[in-house]
């Protein structure tokens, strides 16, 4: 069967005045139907870029260099502006952290979800409106025909998030990508958020990619993980798999650093020394060897992609030993 | 070590209330209040740390910047050693203010960025007479190593360091005045995992090697307990529950704690998560708090009574009985919610 989205060596760059910045360097991965693949990584690590590189959204400075993804047998990264409107918001759609600044504050939420509707479905106004209070029922808005008329800064940071994810809805995309879709939240509502996004999933089967560097939230929601680090997927498993056998150094790492509410008092958190290095695309070998515990001479030669099974790949030429 | 000493708690906070104006009209006339914090009392034993959980707005950041003087609260008291801080003239809290020092979230705003590092850690130091000239260079040196820096970072800017590394010179500057007690708001929320770890590890070393009193404010549970003995769970400017770090956490009595601890996700995919758990509804506002219990709208076991009657924070009983010492909780039915096992128990 074919992959709905299948990225391959999916390279992206940033220029400046004092060069090039490669930021995703050769990422390949792929997502099924109804599947949710979490991308998982700290700050800086290219994880946004890929989602951004995938739907065209790089902006100025930004540009794809190699690579393609497939999305329905279509390379994305070809397409024109116009066929990637007739795409974007109708079959593969996004959310982003901050509600605020992705909902146009001059406009109620009414109208932007209806002029979502209308560019994608072939609905008169009327239809359109009602669909479009459907879709807010059903992302458990209170009251959706009244929020209709409501302007974004009159709403809560996880009713805006809520409307947001009703009008990346509105028309059942195939593919949503979630980036960070509830850092900006308090708990009890991630959880509501995240609990809304599983049951949608589980009606309409679309495919999920969500972007996160909260671990907890990769359990909870991941069926596979994909762990990038400074630019690189270094590590690719079932989400099962992963955290009962993380391969690689850096994943085995970020697992451990987490502090849970079971610790014994005495419990001494794992760290990982050092920072992530500046400049980290012009590291010939593996990117991690500075904080790695287990580095060895042969670190700084390229890394290659380990195959532990179908599943599973490591970028790390000792997963095996370690 | 110290003697142990047996006169009262090294902080005290009595019914703390802070209130905010809200300005409005033409004339800028107050036409209401945001209440963010509403009568909260706790104390802070020597060597002690107290952590203060919450979500955004329930006002735990506010009760750090009372403590540490950079507001003046609406009411109540703040007893420091057993000094009434509130009453305080400027001339006398000057005298105080090196002994509480305060570690910010944002260690990208709370470094001055004209100055390098040397002068960022020295002036205070040299002002406030916990060193000179003469033995500056050492006490900078013995500082540094204490966070785990190195010497010559003293001639650069905060610019150029990292998150985790400016957090750790923002640490060194707090600890360059010998404090006793120390305020951590959200010392690590703004932080890279990875690098959350080295923050925490180094506050928990520090408060061993130092003897320090803390109040670590956060809303991460995992860190919070990582580096509290006690913790206090705030709900809309209240405290509603306070107790031993593991009691409150492994056996929360009040349905918010319960329900805050179910929210937040449990790094392990093999956790069943308990969909029914998951709170309705939206964090009230504290302009105009609902009436009796404030978690009252939000409550799956609210009651009539609830609605009208507010609930005080007082020694739970039936928590003592099962070994859960001084646990306090503000709530109409904490007895039995224990008694039910509606308590949770994780």
């Amino acid at each position: 069967m074919s992959h709905l989205l299948e990225v391959k060596d999916l390279t992206t760059a940033f220029s400046a005045d004092y060069g090039e910045t490669v930021s995703v360097d050769h990422i390949s991965f792929h997502v099924d139907k109804g599947e949710t693949v979490c991308i998982v990584g700290e700050s800086g690590c290219g994880k946004s870029v890929t989602s951004l590189s995938i739907m065209g959204l790089l902006g100025r400075g930004g540009a794809v260099k190699d690579g393609s993804a497939l999305f329905d047998g279509r390379n994305l990264l070809e397409l024109n502006e116009k066929e990637l409107d007739a795409l974007r918001g109708n079959r593969i759609s996004m959310i982003f952290q901050d509600p605020l600044t992705s909902l146009n504050p001059v406009f109620t939420v009414g109208n932007q979800i209806i002029e979502s509707i209308r560019t994608h479905m072939d609905l008169s106004k009327e239809e359109a409106r009602e669909r479009a209070i459907q879709v807010l029922a059903k992302v458990g808005m209170p009251d959706p025909a009244r929020t209709m008329k409501k302007y974004p800064h009159t709403m809560s940071g996880g009713m805006r998030q809520r409307a947001m994810i009703a009008m990346a809805l509105s028309c059942d995309p195939d593919l949503l990508i979630a980036d960070e879709p509830t850092t900006a939240l308090d708990v009890t509502i991630q959880a509501q958020i995240m609990a809304l996004l599983k049951k949608l999933r589980e009606e309409s089967g679309m495919s999920m990619i969500l972007i996160t560097h909260d671990i907890g939230l990769v359990a909870r929601m991941a069926d596979r993980v994909l762990v990038m680090y400074a630019g690189q997927l270094i590590e690719e498993a079932p989400v099962k798999e992963l955290f009962a056998e993380p391969r690689h150094p850096y994943t085995k790492a970020l697992l451990a650093t987490v502090p849970s509410i079971y610790d014994d008092k005495d419990r001494v958190l794992e760290s990982i020394p050092g920072i992530v290095p500046e400049h980290y695309d012009k590291i010939k070998g593996c990117r991690f060897a500075d904080r790695c515990p287990y580095r060895r001479p042969e670190c700084d030669d390229p890394q290659k992609d380990i195959v532990i099974n179908d599943h599973h790949k490591v970028k790390c030429w000792r997963a095996e030993s370690i | 070590m110290t003697m142990e000493k047996d006169h009262g708690p090294l902080l005290k906070v009595e019914d703390m209330k802070k209130y905010y104006p809200i300005k409005g009209g033409i004339l800028g006339r107050a036409i209401g209040q945001v209440k963010a914090v509403d009568g909260v009392s706790f104390e802070i034993k020597e060597g002690e740390t107290l952590g203060l959980v919450g979500e955004s707005g329930c006002g735990k950041s506010t009760i750090g910047r009372q403590i540490v003087g950079l507001e003046k609260p609406t009411a109540g008291k703040i007893y420091y050693d057993d000094l009434d801080l509130t009453g305080m003239s400027a001339r006398d809290m000057n005298k105080i203010r090196t002994d509480i020092q305060i570690v910010f979230q944002d260690p990208y705003s709370s470094l001055n960025p004209r100055k390098h590092i040397y002068e960022i850690l020295a002036q205070p130091m040299l002002y406030h007479g916990k060193s000179d000239k003469s033995s500056l260079d050492k006490d900078l040196e013995r500082l540094l190593d204490m966070v785990g820096l190195s010497r010559n970072v003293l001639g650069r800017y905060p610019h150029e360091f990292s998150g985790g590394q400016r957090q750790r010179i923002v640490i060194a500057k707090a600890l360059s005045l010998n404090p006793k007690l120390l305020v951590c708001d959200e010392p690590v929320s703004a932080l890279d995992v990875s690098i959350q770890a080295q923050i925490l590890n180094l506050l928990k070393s520090l408060q061993k090697e130092l003897d320090l009193t803390c109040l670590f404010v956060g809303h991460g549970l995992g860190a919070v307990n990582y580096v509290s003995d006690r913790i206090a769970v705030m709900y809309l400017g209240k405290i509603v529950e306070l107790g031993e770090a593991k009691d409150v956490l492994l056996h929360p009595v009040h349905p918010y704690t319960n329900a805050l601890i179910q929210a937040a996700p449990v790094p392990d995919p093999k956790v069943e998560e308990k969909e029914h758990q998951i709170l309705q509804g939206e964090i009230g506002s504290s302009v105009n708090p609902p009436s009796g219990c404030r978690f009252h709208p939000r409550c799956p076991f609210a009651t009539e009574k609830c609605k009208l009657e507010e609930p005080t924070l007082k020694i739970c009983e039936s928590a003592e009985h099962i070994g859960m010492k001084g646990h306090q909780v503000a709530c109409h039915y904490a007895d039995k919610m224990i008694m039910n096992g509606k308590a949770g128990s994780v």
